[in-house]
């Protein structure tokens, strides 16, 4: 369970948001809304650890988190704007080399059956900077499913991704939160996911 | 600790797909190393007498050049973030990127200096004790580069403060390491110098993942 308590954030003397709470149980989605520059993304990277509050507090599973807690670090994934991925390596490599960081086991034919599903057959070995931007976005993903953890941490998910691309996300996405796991994403798209979830708005 | 050999792996394989940019480093050694001795002249007593200088500083410089790299490309393709997130020790991981920045422009350098010696007229005494003082100092400049690296992360005209804030503590290393050489040119033992250099080394190398794991925290908030 992640719990937000009156959370607030400032960026230099401006005050970006106050008084965020919220309480998310697994299988439920948590959508951050908002204008741009309103804080979407500074707020996620307070509830992962990247950033720290002016005030209050972010707890996981009832332990109110520092800013590096071992605990939610081993069951969160983040994705932000920087996908986190090497652009001279190939999908698998990428995929391969984080699986050994988070020390997890590479499985070659489940990560090419994923890669494929996500409709990069046959690009799995070309180096990343000759993909789209799409085709990046779905390999960022493809993390996602390969080594599920509970909490999904996703900065804008759906940007870049065409009508099959998202459909597969939200499939993922589904799932995900059918076994329990918690999804917490912003989004300039409205996108239908069939589960509960609630909606923080941020006004400037 | 398998975390920390697939990081060493991972950017190994990287500089392996640009070797442009390791490479960048070791030519400036090379250039600088060729250069002095066409400009100053072909007289024997003196080139030997400027060769540890002017490999120290060779080498110094050429680190320094490379410094900025060590963080950069992580910074920017988000891969930074993800190392910060990872559950293991942030501390251990930053010491991996240390180990293979060093891997990459250090050990390179060490293994080229006696030949970039033989330009001086070194002897090969000294070029042993030269190989010797830059496999210890090299570690030292790697590790405290590593700090200004992180601090000046996203700053803009960051390679230029990031000389500014290392270099002054890089000097001592660069004082200890040619004077060794001094030291044994003019007859007398190098076995002070080393000591000093190898307590630099181990404090330096021990310390800095720390400070350089709580700068890398502090560049990316």
């Amino acid at each position: 369970m992640l719990t937000a308590h009156q959370l607030a954030a400032k960026k230099g003397r401006v005050t970006l948001f106050e008084n965020i709470d919220f309480e998310l149980h697994p299988g439920q989605w948590l959508f951050l809304s908002g204008a741009n520059g309103s804080g979407k993304t500074t707020l996620l990277r307070i509830l992962c650890g990247l950033g720290q509050p002016e005030r209050g507090q972010v707890l996981w599973r009832n332990a109110p988190t520092q800013i590096d807690s071992t605990p939610l670090r081993r069951e969160m994934m983040y994705v932000g704007h920087a996908l986190g991925l090497k652009e001279e390596l190939s999908a698998l490599e990428n995929l391969r080399f984080h699986a050994q960081l988070i020390q997890s086991v590479f499985e070659m034919t489940k990560t090419q059956d994923v890669l494929a599903s996500l409709g990069l057959r046959g690009r799995e070995n070309l180096p990343l900077r000759v993909l789209s931007q799409g085709q990046k976005r779905r390999v960022a993903l493809a993390k996602l499913l390969l080594y599920p953890l509970p909490l999904w941490i996703l900065d804008e998910p759906f940007v870049a991704l065409d009508a099959q691309g998202l459909e597969v996300l939200v499939r993922g996405i589904q799932a995900h939160l059918a076994q329990q796991g918690l999804l917490v994403y912003t989004s300039h798209q409205r996108v239908e996911i069939d589960a509960p979830g609630l909606e923080v708005s941020l006004s400037p | 600790m398998s975390v920390f050999w697939s990081l060493v792996q991972r950017d190994l394989l990287l500089a392996l797909r640009r070797r442009t940019e390791v490479l960048t480093g070791l030519f400036f050694m090379v250039i600088v190393a060729s250069l002095f001795p066409l400009a100053i002249g072909p007289e024997m007593d003196f080139l030997r007498r400027m060769a540890p200088g002017i490999l120290w500083i060779g080498a110094l410089l050429s680190s320094l050049l490379s410094l900025p790299r060590l963080f950069e490309a992580d910074y920017l393709d988000g891969t930074l973030e993800q190392l910060v997130l990872l559950p293991s020790n942030l501390a251990l991981n930053v010491g991996a990127k240390m180990t293979s920045h060093w891997l990459l422009s250090g050990l390179p350098l060490v293994v080229l200096a006696p030949l970039l010696g033989l330009q001086f007229d070194l002897s090969a005494d000294l070029a042993l004790s030269l190989m010797l003082t830059l496999l210890m100092g090299t570690p030292i400049l790697t590790s405290l580069g590593a700090i200004g690296a992180a601090l000046t992360l996203g700053v803009r005209g960051g390679s230029v403060l990031l000389s500014l804030l290392v270099l002054p503590l890089m000097t001592p290393v660069l004082v200890f390491g040619a004077g060794a050489l001094e030291a044994q040119m003019g007859g007398l033992g190098i076995q002070a110098h080393l000591s000093l250099l190898l307590a630099m080394m181990l404090a330096s190398v021990a310390l800095s993942p720390l400070a350089c794991a709580m700068a890398v925290r502090l560049s990316l908030e």
